[in-house]
């Protein structure tokens, strides 16, 4: 018998067609019942071509020795007590919201991609679905177990995924999943596999991560980066996806663009939140969230809509209002926190005058007219001892379900407010964007779960605040909410680091 | 043209690859960000199994790039011999 080595093609070939069979005994709609329902025609499924040929004998062995080099750094972090080596106490918020709004999305895509593996019937799609499902899972650990560290030493880390279900803010990244797992799989594999792994983890997990790395969070970089070696197939693999339906038929063409446009702008709503981690979560900065956008949208997905213009597809719709809200959204999306931070599960503060500055010099149109004044008058009155919090609960987007705190960019010191009325009733969007996703498919978008209506209706715990925050949310009300400076994670940061907090020197002063 | 570009992560195993990559795309430009190293280039980039074997002096498949593979841009092709990202326009 030989033992000829199989070359990457043949290996490939074998696995994803000689491994598949012909139904003889049933029919093939009543095997994959979810394959035509979303209008897409698959002429032939033999047509998909995986560009990294991986088989599961590599896929194993890769990603071993990337478990294994992450494994070793996480003890290493752990044994050297490098949660005191991050830059300030402040940076491990940044954690907090990862772990309650981006790690639970990890296990969607896990579950995700099992369940829409299954309705393809082309073997190639069904085995790129199996390892980004198994992908997926490994992240979700993976990230579990770098902060699981964390949560031993800060606060706000220990429900993370009763919170996901639940809290006000995490419903924008819950939603933005609910949506593409409750679409058909074809949709999903856009929404995810483009929207989701081309616009957006690439700006998470490579910009931000560098950027924890340059805060010395040597386990958040290293599970970033190893899962982004993932995403680096997942994003090549989104891409075959679009251009193998856009190849299948022409017809395809204007629901793919319809998804590219509707997923574009519910992955840019979302992203709004790593835009104010970056600007204003990471205590020593690499580059501003308008440069990031910059290298990893524009010209990254620039490139792209070039490259598929050949097919007929053309750049999302508000494209260009996306590349204008750059200068804008990390400020307004901080102004939201920094007003509800006492109904959140990590603190908010005021940037520090050199972190202002720097924000003035990487913002140069929008900072110091717009944003500086009103985060200087929020300065003064904490240090007046009236630190402001917003008592009232803010209107939410009905599509992105984010408090209605963006602006027009014609006049940035507008609301941008739409609307829309469906079978007698007025629904409210934030954007063009997200009403005409919710125009498109009413019926789905007024069965959303807000946070806010929630609350009003009685449904989350009760009618006093505490019931809320405390009993339904499960948040350690004095505890894991409110400003940064006097809570009990400064004080544990400043023990270790024997230094004073700002309220002790003023106490000593007097 | 568009740019293709490709990060690893900044290690001792990625400063060969990296080495393979100059030599074999001259025109490449090489950006060293924290804990990153980012290559870019005008529509076209290679990465040589041969080329980085003769600088690791050992034996490399091109499928452990995943290893110290952050991120990539461009339609990519990989065989047993070559890694390579181009953009069509």
């Amino acid at each position: 018998m030989s033992t000829r080595k199989l070359n990457l093609k043949d290996k490939y070939r074998l696995l994803t067609r000689d491994l598949d069979w012909e139904p003889s005994y049933r029919d093939y709609k009543e095997i994959y019942p979810q394959e035509e329902f979303e209008g897409i025609k698959i002429t032939d499924w033999s047509k998909w071509e995986d560009p990294f040929r991986l088989t599961m004998d590599s896929y194993w062995k890769y990603q071993a020795e990337k478990e294994k080099k992450l494994y070793a750094i996480f003890d290493a972090f752990a044994q050297n007590n490098g949660q005191q080596n991050v830059t300030d106490a402040r940076y491990v918020n940044a954690i907090k919201l990862f772990l309650t709004g981006v790690s639970p999305l990890e296990y969607q895509a896990h579950t995700g991609f099992a369940q829409v593996g299954r309705q393809f019937g082309g073997v190639g799609a069904r085995v790129a679905c199996q390892m980004q499902s198994l992908d997926e899972l490994r992240h979700v650990q993976t990230q579990i177990h770098a902060m699981s560290h964390y949560n031993k030493h800060f606060d706000g880390l220990q429900d993370f995924h009763h919170m996901h279900d639940r809290v006000w803010y995490l419903s924008v990244p819950k939603s933005f999943f609910d949506d593409a797992r409750s679409a058909g799989p074809f949709e999903y594999a856009i929404a995810i596999g483009f929207a989701f792994e081309y616009v957006l983890t690439n700006l998470l997990f490579v910009p931000f991560m560098s950027g924890a790395a340059y805060n010395g969070d040597m386990a958040t970089v290293t599970f970033g980066f190893s899962a982004q070696s993932d995403e680096a197939r997942h994003m090549t693999l989104g891409l075959e996806v679009i251009k193998f339906l856009l190849e299948q038929h022409p017809d395809n063409v204007p629901i793919v663009q319809r998804w590219i446009n509707k997923w574009f702008w519910r992955g840019t709503r979302m992203l709004t939140l790593v835009a104010m981690m970056m600007d204003y979560m990471l205590p020593n900065r690499v580059m501003s969230w308008r440069e990031a956008f910059e290298v990893y949208f524009e010209e990254a997905g620039g490139a792209l809509f070039k490259d598929l213009a050949r097919y007929g597809i053309e750049m999302p719709a508000y494209a260009q209002t996306a590349i204008l809200e750059k200068d804008h959204v990390s400020h307004q999306a901080w102004s939201i926190f920094y007003n509800y931070t006492h109904a959140a599960a990590f603190h908010t503060w005021m940037p520090e005058e050199r972190e202002m500055d720097w924000l003035s010099e990487k913002y140069p149109d929008t900072f110091d007219k717009y944003y500086r004044p009103r985060f200087e008058h929020w300065r003064e009155m904490e240090r007046a001892g009236e630190r402001f919090y917003n008592p009232t609960l803010p209107m939410l987007c009905q599509t992105c379900q984010i408090p209605m705190g963006f602006t027009e960019m014609s006049d940035p010191t507008l609301t941008s407010y739409r609307q829309s009325e469906y079978q007698g009733e007025r629904f409210h969007f934030c954007s063009d964007g997200c009403k005409d996703i919710f125009d498109y498919e009413p019926e789905k978008y007024v069965q959303s779960w807000l946070p806010v209506h929630q609350i009003y209706q009685g449904n989350c715990g009760g009618a006093a605040m505490e019931d809320v925050l405390g009993e339904y949310y499960r948040i350690n009300l004095g505890v894991d909410n409110m400003e940064f400076h006097g809570s009990p994670d400064e004080e544990r940061w400043n023990q270790w680091h024997n230094l004073q907090s700002a309220q002790e020197k003023l106490k000593k002063a007097s | 043209m568009s740019k293709v570009y490709l990060a690893l992560q900044d290690n001792e195993e990625s400063h060969y690859i990296v080495e393979a990559i100059e030599d074999d795309n001259p025109d490449a430009t090489v950006i060293y960000q924290p804990a990153m190293i980012r290559i870019e280039n005008e529509g076209h980039l290679v990465i040589r199994r041969e080329t980085v074997e003769d600088k690791m002096g050992r034996d490399w498949e091109v499928q452990a790039l995943h290893v110290n593979l952050i991120t990539l841009g461009g339609n990519v092709d990989e065989t047993d011999d070559e890694l390579s990202l181009t953009w069509n326009a």
